[in-house]
């Protein structure tokens, strides 16, 4: 087993390589320099130049790439045009926001997803089954920022449940218990949303699983032994249906992501999809690069944590 | 010469040529299978009419109508001065431009779908036909353009690119959404490449290009079709999507999206929702009829499912 997550490891290394030349022809295309972050009007044009002589912007492209891949091991991805201070520490704080966010979308998704989808594939074909399968069908093909949007519309403005916007209250002390419970308050609703649009696909997943189990041999025998159906379902069917729904969870890594450019751009949720827009918007290049590349290097971790959670829990993908 | 006739007889080659003729019955059968799902047909109405609406009166209406400026009539209610749905913050009539909106949405939803499915079936049907190297290599670059951060890099092209217009947000979609139906496209070949039909034709000296194009495709025409409408459902609402977040079409340019992201303006949101409810509204119709029809196909297409 070693062998393989070994092997997959490697894989991504290239994957790495090419995402980062990827992003770096973007970087070169995209107007301005590392340098236009800190033009004021007081700045020496002959100065910048020089700068920018020393910082090689003049080289051959391949020893700028080269030493925009080191600057990058040292945590250096310039400045923010529009924030004037470091892109690194930007990220930062964004990141967390994010991530905090992203755990409850993901606790909210499974928590609804596992149920729904024994439930669907346990009673196949009755009422019960058919609720489900509409309430996926619905989720999977309505374009998901209009769900945010009707969310947001009906449970924030219209309800006033939940906040509109943001991710704290303005007066909340940092450290207190109240300034946690103002967060989550904040989270809440973008969460569940977020957290409703990502179940159809578990749900789905888990439905077919537990319908293809209850046919397999291993059930039929376990029955014919004379088994409780209780322990046949948990310990045969369930158990086997779930292992696959584990492996998704490096992969739904990818799918928030992308969602948080909706979800946090229409509740104003200071995380890095809502950085991201804002950056295009106001054209600050060395973020909306930092940001893709972030991204990118994000999602080839949430694909290789699904390979290797497959290859522990289900031992024939091994690749030897 | 008879010896060598008896080895290569003229019956034989004739065998998979009819064969390859006779193959295309599948579609029929989805028809007809197609034709037993009421809700299906419901759906495929709501779905034909909204885009006739669109195709139609949206053209009537694409002019100097719904792009004329005109403050005074600044967001009226819905009903008064005879603006069915109000208007806008330029003063323009909701009600006609929503036509337009949906019309350009449509417009860039099935260009971008039948970019898709081109570029799938040559690129899915050359791999999954020939195999070997040339798979290998085709599914290693759909393998890495899959993992890549393809909503980013779509909003970074559509901001950086030079003369940005529709064709090019065209192209941008493409360029990152067409690699599932490709792997679709190679899966169903792969299966198909290794029938007797497939066999009997490349024995008998049919060209690659003939028993891949006229032989393998019309037997998973009805696969392409499902993929095709599910896609045009999909693209459009990444157009959308684009257009809400301010990176669709140029501005000139309205799409249901661009009057959906008004809704992000807490003064229009719940006080002048008559500016993008509608939009939503329709978008919801289009994305939930094409997406029930694709289902339907689905089912219809494969015989495990079919009901009765």
């Amino acid at each position: 087993m070693w062998k393989t997550i070994l092997r997959r490891v490697l894989i991504m290394i290239p994957q790495l390589i090419l995402l980062s030349i990827l992003v770096f022809i973007l970087a070169k295309m995209m107007p301005g320099d590392p340098f236009t972050g800190l033009i004021t009007p007081q700045t020496d044009p002959a100065q910048i130049a020089h700068l920018k002589a020393a910082a090689g912007l003049n080289d051959p492209w391949w020893t700028q790439y080269f030493h925009w891949v080191v600057n990058m091991f040292h945590g250096d991805l310039g400045q923010s045009y529009t924030y004037k201070r470091a892109v690194t520490g930007l990220i930062g704080e964004r990141a967390v926001n994010t991530f905090w966010l992203a755990l409850l979308t993901v606790v909210i998704s499974y928590g609804i997803a596992i149920p729904f989808g024994v439930i669907a594939g346990r009673y196949e074909d009755t009422l019960r089954d058919k609720s489900i399968q509409l309430y996926t069908f619905v989720l999977l093909a309505m374009p998901s920022f209009v769900f945010y949007l009707f969310g947001l519309v009906v449970f924030g403005y219209v309800l006033q449940w939940f906040p509109t916007s943001g991710y704290v209250s303005l007066n909340a002390d940092p450290g207190t218990i109240g300034y946690w419970g103002s967060r989550l308050y904040h989270m809440i609703l973008p969460a569940l949303v977020g957290g409703l649009v990502s179940t159809s696909g578990t749900i789905q997943y888990l439905r077919a699983g537990v319908i293809d189990n209850t046919n397999e041999d291993f059930v039929r025998t376990a029955r014919s032994k004379g088994v409780p159906e209780r322990v046949v379902f948990n310990r045969h069917i369930l158990r086997n249906s779930l292992l696959p729904i584990a492996a998704f969870l490096g992969n739904s890594i990818t799918g928030l992501l992308g969602g948080s450019i909706y979800v946090e751009t229409i509740f104003s949720y200071q995380g890095m999809g809502q950085l991201f827009v804002s950056s295009i918007t106001a054209n600050d290049y060395s973020v909306i690069t930092a940001l893709t590349l972030l991204f990118g290097f994000l999602t080839l971790l949430g694909n290789l944590l699904s390979d290797i959670i497959m290859s522990i829990v289900d031992p024939r993908v091994r690749v030897e | 010469m008879t010896m060598a006739k008896e080895d290569t007889p003229t019956t034989d080659t004739q065998v998979p040529e009819t064969a390859i003729a006779a193959s295309p019955s599948a579609f029929r059968v989805i028809v007809r299978e197609f034709l037993k799902d009421k809700g299906a047909i419901v759906a495929l109405v709501i779905a034909i009419l909204i885009i006739a609406a669109a195709l139609i009166v949206g053209t009537m209406n694409s002019g100097e109508l719904t792009t004329n400026v005109n403050v005074l009539d600044r967001y009226m209610a819905p009903g008064v001065n005879g603006h069915i749905l109000g208007t806008d913050e330029g003063g323009r009539d909701i009600f006609r431009y929503l036509f337009v909106a949906a019309r350009n949405s449509i417009g860039i939803g099935v260009s971008v779908a039948i970019l898709i499915e081109f570029i799938g079936i040559v690129l899915g049907t050359i791999s999954g036909y020939f195999g070997g190297m040339v798979d290998n290599v085709i599914m290693r670059i759909v393998d890495f353009w899959m993992v890549l951060p393809s909503m980013l890099l779509i909003i970074v092209l559509v901001t950086i690119v030079p003369h940005y217009d529709g064709f090019k947000l065209v192209m941008i979609m493409t360029a990152f959404s067409w690699m599932t139906t490709t792997r679709l496209v190679r899966s169903q070949v792969l299966s198909q490449g290794r029938r007797d039909y497939v066999y009997a034709s490349k024995t008998s000296g049919t060209s690659n290009f003939k028993i891949m194009f006229a032989g393998v495709l019309p037997n998973i025409s009805s696969i392409i079709i499902t993929d095709l409408t599910l896609t045009i459902a999909s693209s459009i609402g990444l157009e959308s999507g684009l257009a809400f977040l301010g990176f669709g079409l140029p501005n000139s340019t309205p799409s249901l999206g661009t009057l959906i992201g008004y809704a992000t303006n807490p003064e229009v949101t719940i006080d002048r929702w008559w500016v993008w409810l509608p939009a939503a509204l329709v978008l919801l119709g289009l994305s939930l009829s094409i997406n029930f029809v694709g289902q339907a196909l689905k089912r219809a297409a494969d015989s495990r499912q079919r009901r009765g």
